[in-house]
């Protein structure tokens, strides 16, 4: 039983993550360094939880997204129509909570048209959150008017930059966003039903699954993800950047759900692994940016970790490595 | 048999896939001139040979021998070369291009290193006179009837080949007149000395254009024949089974009749789907369906099931009549399918067997009342032990087991769900033989306990062991009906030839 649970540990993201850090300790020995200040903590590891948060919180939407075979480019531009939506209403002069609602239902309603291209209309998901991701940035524009939206409302603010028990609390957003979706789905059979979809919808349809109403499902909570990845990053720089806000976060989610070792192809996924997949690419951020090496170095970086996981996943290499390692039992079960 | 009286032949060619022999010791001769049709039932080995004819596979015995002389084809284009061409059902042209295009894609007429389009129209027109087609060859391809294309894709094949023409079901996606034009054509490619193979699962158009036939069943050649000498039912008969005429008729006691009624159908049907129907359905009763490929059995299936939903008809369950729009209707009445495509429609591959097992099941309960681990486990294993589902742990992928226990995984999942009315496509297709055993007993056992099934199967010996009343389908219409000593195979093949000169046997 112990053994099994060490094995459970012993996975390749929880591997790599803690590769990736001991090269940032050794390329810089005070990264492990946590200090407690003003009521909270500080240091590298405590920044990489931080940073790390919003591309996190879009992995989850992301991660069940995947799952179902499709890929959602939009969360980054909903990111920006969510920031602009609750910093012009806080502007405005509306109570922090009904900003804050009107930017998760502006998501919400986001992932379902989404959903509705990719479900009903039967649009490739490519395509179909292609549309929004073009979009999503021009509302985002209309809704700042052009400019940067600031703003200082304090509760708001706090969602950014706040902390909760010395804790950063864009990283306990990111944490409880992450237990509440992992539970829906695993302790509910949507978790089943999504990958069923993801591996075979055809099957899946015949078995009796409410293959659209799941996608709409699946495309929403994408949305709603992206709409408090927006809300905690204008938070955090205390205004709405419409052109810069999630730019380019869609393909660090994608990549942080791969990582996790969610298939593109569809089918199992992990929550917690797409986390840490984000957990791996802030880490490798932070720690490019801490030891001293130029920022340029980041995106080679990261390009080479994608091929570095594009291998593994590769056919070819799996059934070198099968190989070798062949059970004889099931090999011979054909 | 001498050398040189076929300008393309195999003689003796095996293939194998993993443990399966695709192609057993099959011989096969095409002479010059004729229209010689393959037939055989899915999974008869007719793919496999045209493919190993023209390239695509490397045979793993035998040897492929034209004009006498062997060859070894290293892919289809090499075995353009050699003449031979090939035309698929679906047409693998570019529908966006000209037709002139079309026709000289890869060897364009070129001026100065680029193409010469108006060389190039010229050739195509008079090269689509000799085929009586009056189109503009700078016309966008896809502009043109299914039966257009399909004929310039003759056109192109027998351009570049010109030796021996492989038409592929070409005629799957036409109409009545569509498919006389392209005999047309067919008939004057012979008439120059073209060696063509036909295949189609339409026997009125073997009779109507072919020489010879030439039948496949489960890897093995059947027999060569002139087709003069054959009657419809002759031909049905090669293709089916070998010992028909000596089976006799099922000793079920159709005391079916006075059970319950379960499902009516009254003029169900579905616009290029099915012609409508009337089937009624008791209780603990077994419904064979019987007919060739394209006959319109498994769309009977899909539509009953609500997989393609009706556009005309009623349906009764119970005494109340109800709609079947989606799949999910069906299940609620307590309707199961298990789909002819087990690979494409039936197992979700990378999900484990257990998951498997419980999906219909789970679909049925919904989102919330979700099954845990363990009554997943305690489901699973009830039913691959009551099924004998041969697996290493009910953990592992259902990709890896047989085809044989996949099938009893997909019983299995519906067998989960209590199902009133369980409808199977070809249950045991591509399975071994203790597998196949197996399903033939849950069949028989499940109607013992009062379940109602639907069971379609091209094994007429096996249709008659379960059957309690046996619908026979021919060119999309449910044709006959047959029970108590008329589920016999010999009457059975007769109602699917639609013989009418022929004394019932």
């Amino acid at each position: 039983m112990k053994r099994l649970h060490l094995e459970r540990l012993a996975n390749p993201q929880l591997l790599a993550l803690v590769a990736v850090l001991l090269i940032n300790w050794l390329l810089f020995p005070n990264f492990f360094r946590i200090a407690w200040q003003d009521g909270r903590l500080f240091g590298s590891m405590i920044d990489v939880i931080n940073r790390g948060a919003p591309v996190a919180i879009l992995a989850i939407g992301m991660t069940g997204v995947i799952a179902t075979k499709g890929v959602d480019l939009s969360v980054g531009a909903i990111m920006a129509v969510c920031g602009a939506v609750a910093a012009t209403m806080v502007v405005a002069g509306y109570p922090t909570p009904i900003a804050v609602i009107a930017a998760l239902a502006v998501g919400l309603a986001c992932g379902l048209w989404n959903g509705f291209l990719v479900a009903v209309l039967d649009i490739q998901p490519i395509i179909a959150t292609l549309v929004l991701m073009v979009a999503g940035r021009g509302i985002a524009q209309l809704i700042t008017e052009g400019s940067i939206v600031t703003f200082n409302d304090p509760a708001l603010v706090y969602l950014g930059t706040g902390s909760f028990f010395g804790f950063p609390m864009a990283a306990v957003i990111a944490l409880v966003l992450m237990i509440v979706v992992t539970l829906l789905v695993r302790r509910t059979a949507i978790g089943l039903f999504i990958q069923a979809i993801g591996v075979n919808r055809a099957a899946a349809s015949l078995a009796g699954i409410h293959s659209r109403m799941l996608l709409m499902l699946v495309y929403a909570l994408s949305g709603f993800c992206a709409a408090i990845a927006g809300i905690v990053v204008a938070a955090d720089i205390r205004g709405a950047d419409a052109n810069n806000s999630g730019l380019w976060l869609e393909l660090d989610a994608i990549l942080a759900v791969v990582i996790g070792g969610t298939s593109l192809l569809g089918g199992k996924f992990s929550i917690p692994l797409a986390v840490v997949g984000a957990l791996i690419i802030q880490a490798m951020n932070t720690g490019i940016l801490v030891s001293g090496f130029r920022p340029e170095f980041n995106l080679i970086v990261k390009a080479g970790m994608i091929i570095l996981i594009l291998m593994l996943q590769s056919p070819l290499l799996g059934n070198a490595i099968g190989f070798f390692k062949r059970d004889p039992k099931q090999a011979n079960s054909r | 048999m001498a050398d040189g009286e076929y300008v393309l032949e195999a003689r003796g060619v095996m293939k194998i896939f993993g443990n399966h022999v695709a192609l057993d010791t099959v011989d096969f001769g095409l002479r010059k001139g004729e229209v010689h049709a393959l037939l055989g039932e899915n999974g008869a080995g007719k793919s496999t040979l045209i493919k190993v004819l023209t390239g695509a596979y490397q045979p793993d015995g035998g040897g492929i021998y034209m004009d006498g002389a062997q060859i070894s084809l290293d892919n289809p284009l090499h075995a353009q070369s050699f003449g031979i061409g090939t035309v698929y059902q679906e047409v693998n042209l570019l529908p966006n291009r000209s037709v002139a295009e079309n026709l000289f894609l890869g060897h364009q007429p070129l001026r100065f290193g680029f193409v010469n389009f108006r060389k190039m129209e010229a050739d195509a027109r008079v090269l689509l006179a000799n085929y009586d087609l009056q189109i503009d060859p700078a016309s966008e391809l896809g502009t043109h009837s299914v039966a257009v294309q399909q004929i310039v894709a003759i056109a192109r094949a027998v351009q570049l080949s010109g030796k021996v023409l492989i038409l592929d079901e070409p005629t799957a996606s036409l109409d009545r007149n569509e498919v006389e034009r392209l005999f047309e054509v067919i008939r004057g490619l012979k008439a120059k000395g073209l060696a063509i193979i036909f295949i189609t699962h339409f026997l009125d158009q073997v009779f109507a254009i072919s020489d010879r036939v030439t039948v496949l069943r489960n890897g093995k050649l059947i027999d060569t024949r002139p087709l003069d000498d054959l009657s419809r039912t002759d031909v049905v008969r090669l293709m089916l089974g070998k010992d028909i005429a000596f089976s006799g008729a099922t000793d079920i006691e159709s005391n079916a009749a006075q059970n319950e009624v379960l499902v009516e159908f009254k003029g169900y049907g579905r616009k290029r789907g099915v012609l409508p129907f009337d089937l009624t359905i008791h209780k603990g009763e077994v419904v064979g369906v019987a007919g060739l490929l394209g006959s319109g059995r498994t769309e009977v299936a899909r539509i009953m099931f609500g997989a393609d939903p009706a556009d005309q008809g009623t349906v009764t369950v119970n005494g109340q009549l109800t709609a079947i729009r989606k799949t999910t209707d069906a299940i609620r009445h307590g309707f199961g399918f298990c789909p002819e495509d087990r690979k494409a429609e039936g197992i979700l591959g990378d999900l484990s067997v257990r998951e498997n097992i419980v999906i219909a099941l789970q679909g049925k309960l919904g989102w919330f009342k979700a099954l845990n681990r363990d009554e997943q486990f305690e489901i699973a294993g009830r039913f691959s032990e009551a099924m004998d589902i041969r697996a290493a742990s009910l953990d592992m992928p259902v990709k890896l087991l047989s085809g044989g226990n996949q099938q009893k995984v997909i019983l299995s999942r519906w067998l989960a769900t209590d199902p009133a009315f369980l409808i199977l496509d070809e249950p045991t297709r591509g399975i071994d033989v203790g597998a196949h055993a197996e399903i033939v007993r849950t069949i028989n056992r499940l109607r013992d306990e009062g379940m109602a099934m639907l069971v379609i199967s091209s094994e007429l010996d096996e249709v008659v062991a379960y059957s309690s009343r046996i619908v026979v389908m021919r060119d999309r219409e449910m044709v006959a009906e047959l029970r108590g000593k008329n589920i016999n195979p010999g009457i059975i093949v007769q109602a699917i030839a639609n013989n009418t000169d022929e004394a019932v046997a």
